[in-house]
């Protein structure tokens, strides 16, 4: 391969793509195939080819668009037009819809974004304030090309930075990895190019290049997003820092639970090697280089580096004391370097436009975006890019819309596992590695995860810790034993048995487990308690001194009843209640039975009228 | 349990007969039985010289793997964050309630086992629920009588 041949593989594809009038890309990320874009891709591509419109309109499958909760996401040309929840209701309508917007330029009213007040629709995704404020770099594909035709990516400037490096000298690369300032999106986000060096410099053969893929946090979905939508992006860069640090062989670790995302990463790596960018003698550099995709096995530690290379190596994946730094023995006792994908994938990016340009983005400690999942209580949940240093409201308010019911926001969870929780008085707060970390929370991997009044802090607490014990590995004691006891300590709490002197307890185990464990799984297990106890102390005090859980979740303590003169007989309650103990006739007063009923709080969530109160 | 030789032998070679792929090993076997046998357990680590207890630390350390018989669909139901925050835990409570059985066991009929996982990436839609490859995105309890006929009138 020359770059000659990649600008006529480009040409050929402009020239395929030319004699199409339309271009339609559906989204068939996860979240929109599990809202029904596959069907209602097979049922336009049914028609398209009944009217005879297959020659003038392309129609193509893509990653995921960012605006996952409301799909099925169809975009039009170079965003033009989104339609949004396309054939959710109903297909063979919603079809029909973007057939006359085909053929005549009608544009679907129904089908449109719209604004907060409902009267403003929007047309281009551009003007939608979720886009508006996005500043997309790794994500510039996503959404944009067919993640299995590598002609599109080559067509859209792929491999170019490949072949750029290849010219390059190995010690100038590094140099503007380390200038760009880019630092490792996996969570501890330590810098990049300094790590590129160590492992060069590194004594030993054959060294390895990981990728990891294991996104082990809940709520995160960015890694998987960026592996299904553009899986070449982070092939080309594993590439180039093979060739910087000196090794011939990757590996991409990918969890179990994401089968597309394998899926998509072998197709991409068999039409690499077919092209010649992996293999050997790449463009005529007499560098060779492969990859392996190594699926996960569902165990979260294993997104730990050294528990990783374990696991690629068949054995339990076990982290293990980094006296010695992975960069110098890690993979079968050889230097190793990892990074997380969408570390990577930022890699052809600084390539091709240099060093200067990528530092120009961000704040002074963080440079370039960042890509995070806004999930949970927000309107529009999904995976959105921005530069580092956006304060939590403008992604919150500003991209996200605000709340869902518009009720009032209580906190947003940022770093998973080892993260926080971040109350409303630090909403002004700029997102990058250092200010979270000075918050008690911590970047993580880039889930955000939005909570309002119904959530209750001592409950997530519960929650993380409920996760964090099932998820270690049982190695060091503190972890195993301390994180239990932790756990217990804050289910007793929840249960209405909490004592004076619980949250001392608690803080206490959690300086020892920070201090006495291996890993920073154990190290930083205690998070999610201690900044919900730092920002949320009142509701632990509510739970433990008044035995009430304000947010209404903790069941041993709350008791749901219905408000007579509020009560307009809907029967809605009664029809959501899964023990069906809501009884009423229809326009009458409703009532629960206390005996039956288990307090999961779907009527309270459901009643339009208010009619629901909590105690 | 009968345990096809062919098949197993058939995966050992994908593999190159390579010990560091004991666990794709395991989880192709599993896509088979729907879980991993002790007797195939045993027959790998055989062929590969490695000690039964190797083998069985790997096939007990990853969730994926299940030594317990699976039934014909399961069902995974999402306690990620965001789902949990959505409701995660009521929606794993009704398929409790409705299929009688608990979180890690299969029916009675060998219809369904129920399973809780932590994300499957779709956290948008939250509270989610997989069976089998099937995600069902917004489940409410309503919701969950509706997917488990689905699957027991679709076999
Ligand atoms: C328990 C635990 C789980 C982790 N899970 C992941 C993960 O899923 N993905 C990831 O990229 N990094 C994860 N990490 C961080 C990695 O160990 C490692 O720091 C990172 O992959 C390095 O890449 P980076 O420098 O590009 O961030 C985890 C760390 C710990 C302690
Ligand atoms: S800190 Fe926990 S997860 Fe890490 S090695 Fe120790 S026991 Fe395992
Ligand atoms: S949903 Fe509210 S208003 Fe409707 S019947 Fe139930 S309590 Fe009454
Ligand atoms: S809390 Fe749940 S179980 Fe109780 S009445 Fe309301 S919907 Fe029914
Ligand atoms: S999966 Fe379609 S927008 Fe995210
Ligand atoms: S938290 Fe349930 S899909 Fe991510």
């Amino acid at each position: 391969m020359s770059p000659e041949q990649l600008d006529n593989i480009a040409l050929e594809y402009k020239k395929k793509v030319k004699i199409y009038d339309k271009v339609v890309k559906i989204c068939c990320g996860t979240g929109c195939i599990s809202s029904g874009s596959l069907k209602l891709y097979d049922r336009f591509k049914d028609i398209i080819n009944l009217e005879g419109l297959a020659a003038k309109v392309l129609v193509k499958k893509t990653g995921c668009h960012g605006l996952c909760e409301r799909g099925p996401i169809v975009v039009f040309g170079d965003d033009e037009i989104l339609y949004q929840s396309v054939g959710k209701r109903n297909v063979n309508e919603d079809v029909k819809s973007l057939i006359e917007t085909i053929k005549s330029n009608k544009i679907a009213d129904k089908l449109l974004y719209k604004g907060d007040d409902k009267t403003k629709r929007y047309v281009s995704p551009l003007d939608i304030p979720f886009y508006a404020g996005q500043n997309r770099i790794v994500l510039s594909l996503n959404g944009t090309i067919d993640p299995e035709d590598i002609d599109e990516y080559i067509q859209r400037g792929g491999y170019r930075a490949l072949y750029k490096a290849l010219k390059m000298n190995t010690d100038e690369i590094i140099d503007w990895v380390q200038k760009s300032g880019l630092r490792g999106r996996g969570g501890g986000g330590f810098p990049t190019g300094a790590k590129w060096r160590s492992c060069k410099d590194a004594e030993g053969q054959p060294k390895y290049i990981l990728a990891n893929g294991d996104e082990g946090d809940p709520g995160a979905f960015m890694d998987r997003s960026l592996m299904e939508g553009n899986p070449h992006a982070v092939l080309e860069g594993m590439i180039i820092g093979g060739y910087a640090i000196g090794s011939n062989q990757g590996y991409i670790y990918v969890r179990d639970e994401y089968p597309l995302a394998v899926n998509r990463l072998s197709k991409a790596i068999e039409k690499a090697r077919e092209y010649g960018f992996l293999g050997r003698n790449i463009f005529n550099s007499g560098f060779k280089f492969d990859i392996t995709i190594f699926r996960g096995g569902g165990a979260f530690v294993c997104g730990e580096s050294t528990a990783l290379m374990s696991s690629i190596e068949g054995k339990a994946g076990e982290p293990r004391a980094k006296y010695v730094h992975t960069v110098e023995k890690g993979l079968w006792e050889k230097p190793s370097n990892l990074n997380n994908v969408e570390t990577w994938a930022c890699v052809p990016h600084i390539i091709n436009k240099g060093w200067e340009w990528f530092a120009s983005i961000g704040t002074q400690g963080s440079k370039g975006t960042k890509v995070f999942s806004l999930v949970g209580k927000v309107k529009n949940t999904g995976l959105i890019e921005v530069p580092m240093g956006m304060t939590l409201r403008e992604i919150i308010f500003g991209l996200g819309g605000g709340i869902q019911g518009d009720k009032k926001f209580k906190a947003v969870q940022t770093g998973g596992p080892s993260g926080g929780c971040i109350p409303a008085e630090y909403l002004e707060m700029p997102v990058d590695f250092d200010s979270l970390t000075k918050l008690g929370s911590m970047m993580g991997s880039g889930g955000m995860i939005v909570m309002d009044e119904r959530n209750c802090m001592v409950d997530v607490a519960r929650y993380f810790l409920t996760f964090l014990v099932e998820e270690s590995c049982g190695k060091c004691t503190p972890c195993r034993e301390g994180v239990r006891r932790m756990y217990e300590i804050v289910e007793r709490i929840c249960n209405g048995n909490g004592d004076k002197g619980d949250i001392e307890h608690l803080e206490e185990l959690a300086r020892a487990i920070n201090l006495g464990s291996l890993c920073a799984l154990g190290q930083s297990a205690p998070n999610p308690v201690l900044s919900t106890i730092k920002y949320f102390k009142d509701e632990y005090l509510a739970h433990i001194e008044d035995k009430k859980c304000p947010a209404g979740v903790c069941k041993a303590l709350i008791k749901f009843s219905i408000v007579p003169e509020k009560c307009t007989g809907c029967t809605l309650c009664a029809h959501e209640c899964p023990v069906k103990c809501i009884t009423g006739k229809k326009k009458e007063v409703h009532t629960i039975d206390q005996a039956q009923c288990i307090r999961c709080g779907t009527c309270y969530d459901n009643c339009r009228f208010d009619a629901i109160k909590i105690e | 349990m009968e345990v096809d030789i062919g098949k197993l032998n058939t995966i050992l070679n994908k593999y190159g007969g390579d010990k560091s792929y004991i666990l794709a090993m395991f989880q192709d076997i599993q896509k088979e039985y729907r879980y991993l046998p002790k007797d195939t357990l045993k027959y790998i680590c055989d062929k590969l010289n490695i000690p039964f207890s190797k083998g069985y630390e790997v096939a007990t350390f990853y969730k994926a793997i299940s030594l317990k018989p699976r039934g014909k669909h399961t069902i995974h139901v999402c306690l990620g964050t965001a789902c949990h925050l959505r409701g995660g835990p009521n929606i794993l409570d009704s398929f409790e309630r409705v299929l009688n059985v608990k979180k890690g066991d299969t029916t009675g009929d060998g219809m369904f086992t129920l399973e809780s996982v932590n994300c499957l990436g779709a956290c948008a839609l939250a509270p989610l629920v997989k069976v089998d490859e099937k995600d069902f995105g917004k489940t409410t309890s309503v919701t969950v009588n509706k997917i488990i006929s689905e699957f027991k009138d679709g076999e």
